[in-house]
């Protein structure tokens, strides 16, 4: 059936656009603006923030403890992250092994047909990225082998290390100063704050289906 | 969802007319809609610079849409995506049905796809035996209420939230009757949960397809977008064939735009880039990844240059929000999956004139759907276009059911209308006539109804004709 379909949709279109206009549009772009690190830095805040993210700019060398202290008034029982990540390397070293005010490290360590049970049940994820984009606060997530998709998804509060290094002016100057085009991963991601909602007489509303809560630490030297 | 039959616009009208809660509810919304937007776009100039580029993306991909679509399915196969065509939505209803069986699935959970609207696909497989959730808030609550979205990007906004919280009470096992928003939002939450954990397959709709890389590109804000497309083994996604860009590049300005004009924002909580089905050594993600592209009567809309400009559109809805029309009597009355503005110019187009012209004439022609439209599609040229196709006498092919209005007495009023402007003596005889006689002519037919709400304009004693000329002008 689809071979038929296929061909008889292709020989239609190909009959279309036999009409096609003599002068395509040129696309033009918009500028990127031009920023410094610490104007990316505020804007990823500014938007952030607007949306009920949270965002606190760090040292490279004290984001461990750190996330610590904005953990334990949360009182959360699990943190989900990726030990074969550098930064689930750092993570796992920081942690104090038997601390009752700070969650418990759980590794996303198998497949999530052997997973999903526990996955579930989970509080907390923690992520790296690939960056963030100052124009509309997004970070740019590419799930690895290493850290999985759905950290960033199914526990309530996402937690996101970005480096401010690469903090991108707009999403097109991302795109091209990564040369995504080369290679796309399984799944990339922009992800600009908690999940939201406003279906409901258009009332805004936070963690419909992902994460109700977002923290960002951003790494500065 | 209206059928074919039975479609009666102006009883719709006139009962959403009557209807005071929708209509309030309708103005509320529309309202902050078109001030949210407004916001994002608050720099005009810019917004002008960033929808030319819009309608160049888009009018460059439908001029080259063939060779597109078949890069998009060469990449997409590459990347290990597969690709299904589909002419007709019963088509794409089988090849998705088909899918389900194969892996023994008796469960979907579905995102936000008015394409899968556009294919009652609800419908379709719960008739199979095949458990469809739908997982947009919006989507969810209508499911509920066993209805049809009212709009293409707030599907459940004709319902207060009085209405919905005696509907979760009501259809939602063990669930105390709450109007608190919040509430509201975290029953659906853990009743959608359950049903992420348990789903077999995930359908999504698809916002635009990159051809020059094979990916599938998606735009929300709640999250169950991601969860249909990541947890279950299966995901399929069904777009039309209208929906892919060229490039990657592409990109950016399309979602700013969409984001900015469907919903005021930047950009959406999400950007979901698909592009492969789990590689080997991921943890996560569908095994499987299905793409559906259907066709449905669009590429016989390409075949008219103008015509064509109704598939530039990216379904921000915007123009819904900025219709006078739609703000008054909502989607519903529409009666057919794609309302307002949009629905308009689409509809009749996809289901002939016979069937849907009369959607054409729900506008006031007053042109704010075209001022607001992120790629500069001209609507209200298009309604003009489609009202005069209803009457033509040299149908062309272009829409199904040109001429199918014309009639003996109109065609012979506007021939009777033509011999008297071209003769000047009895342009002028009659002329008089009517300044004599005009206001005393019986109301009969479409005047009667006109005039029924309206006061009739009096006809002036003397033309202008003759006042300019008693004033001394020659030659006007
Ligand atoms: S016609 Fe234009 S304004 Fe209306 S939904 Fe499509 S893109 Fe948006």
């Amino acid at each position: 059936m689809s071979d038929t379909a296929r061909e008889n949709i292709m020989r239609k279109l190909a009959a279309a656009v036999a009409h096609r206009p003599a002068q395509i549009p040129e696309t033009g772009a918009l500028p990127v603006p031009a920023l410094c690190q610490a104007e990316k830095v505020e804007q990823l805040k500014h938007f952030m923030q607007s949306v009920r993210g949270e965002v606190h700019v760090v040292k490279p060398k004290d984001w461990v403890s750190r996330l610590q202290d904005l953990l334990r008034p949360r009182a959360l029982k699990t943190l989900l992250y990726g030990p074969a990540t550098p930064h689930g390397k750092t993570l796992a070293a920081g942690w104090p092994p038997e601390d009752p005010g700070l969650p418990r490290l759980v590794p996303y360590a198998a497949p999530v047909e052997d997973f999903k049970s526990e996955l579930f049940q989970l509080d907390a994820g923690i992520t790296g990225t690939l960056g963030a984009i100052a124009e509309n606060g997004a970070l740019i997530l590419w799930p690895t082998p290493e850290e999985p998709r759905l950290i960033s998804l199914v526990p309530p509060i996402h937690i996101a290390l970005v480096d401010a290094a690469n903090i991108y002016c707009n999403f097109s100057d991302a795109l091209t100063a990564g040369s995504w085009k080369a290679g796309m991963p399984t799944n990339a991601l922009l992800i600009s704050g908690p999940s939201k909602t406003a279906d409901i007489e258009l009332t805004l509303a936070f963690g419909v289906h992902g994460p109700r809560e977002v923290l960002v630490l951003v790494l500065e030297t | 969802m209206a059928e074919t039959t039975g479609f009666d616009f102006a009883k719709n009208i006139r009962h959403a007319l009557g209807d005071q809660q929708l209509r309030k509810n309708f103005k509320f919304a529309m309202g902050s809609m078109i001030q949210k937007r407004r916001l994002v776009f608050a720099d005009e100039d810019e917004f002008e610079q960033l929808r030319a580029i819009g309608q160049a993306i888009r009018t460059r991909a439908l001029a080259k849409l063939p060779e597109l679509l078949a890069q998009l399915e060469a990449r997409c196969t590459e990347n290990g995506i597969q690709v299904h065509w589909a002419e007709t939505t019963a088509e794409a209803n089988a090849t998705i049905l088909e899918i389900m069986q194969r892996h023994g699935a008796t469960r979907m959970v579905k995102g936000k796809s008015m394409v899968s609207e556009e294919m009652h696909l609800n419908h379709f497989l719960e008739a199979r035996g095949i458990e469809v959730t739908e997982t947009d808030l919006g989507e969810f609550i209508i499911q509920l209420a066993g209805e049809t979205p009212s709009h293409i990007i707030v599907p459940a906004i004709h319902k207060n939230k009085e209405q919905i919280a005696r509907l979760f009470h009501g259809k939602i096992p063990d669930t105390p009757y709450t109007e608190k928003v919040e509430e509201l939002n975290a029953i659906a939450r853990r009743t959608l949960r359950q049903k992420f954990f348990d789903g077999q397959v995930g359908l999504s709709g698809v916002n635009m397809a990159v051809a020059e890389t094979g990916t599938l590109c998606l735009v929300e804000n709640e999250g169950n977008g991601r969860m249909c497309t990541t947890v279950p083994p299966v995901h399929i996604a069904v777009m039309g064939l209208e929906k892919v860009v060229e490039k990657l590049s592409d990109v950016p300005p399309l979602l700013r735009l969409l984001t900015g004009s469907a919903t005021g924002q930047l950009i959406s909580t999400y950007f979901n880039m698909i592009t492969s089905p789990r590689r080997p050594g991921e943890k996560d993600g569908p095994r499987e990844v299905h793409l559906v592209i259907l066709d449905n009567g669009r590429s016989r809309i390409l075949t008219d240059p103008q015509f064509r400009q109704t598939l530039q559109c990216i379904r921000c809805g915007t123009c819904l929000n900025h219709c006078p029309v739609y703000t008054r009597i909502g989607g519903h009355a529409f009666g057919h999956v794609y309302p307002g503005p949009i629905g308009e110019i689409l509809t009749p187009q996809m289901e002939g004139l016979r069937e849907a012209g009369v959607l054409a004439t729900a506008s006031s022609l007053c042109c704010a759907c075209e001022a607001v439209c992120p790629v500069k599609i001209p609507i209200p040229g298009l309604i003009r276009e489609l009202r005069n196709a209803s009457y033509t006498a040299h149908p062309t092919g272009r829409v199904p059911g040109e001429g199918f209005k014309r009639n003996l007495p109109e065609t012979l009023a506007w021939k009777a209308w033509e011999k008297i402007n071209r003769a000047p003596a009895l342009n002028a005889v009659v002329t008089r006539l009517a300044g004599l006689m005009g206001d005393k002519a019986p109301r009969l037919g479409p005047l009667k109804i006109w005039s029924r709400y309206r006061t009739p304009p009096r006809v002036a004693r003397r033309s202008l004709h003759t006042m300019t000329r008693a004033q001394g002008v020659d030659d006007e």
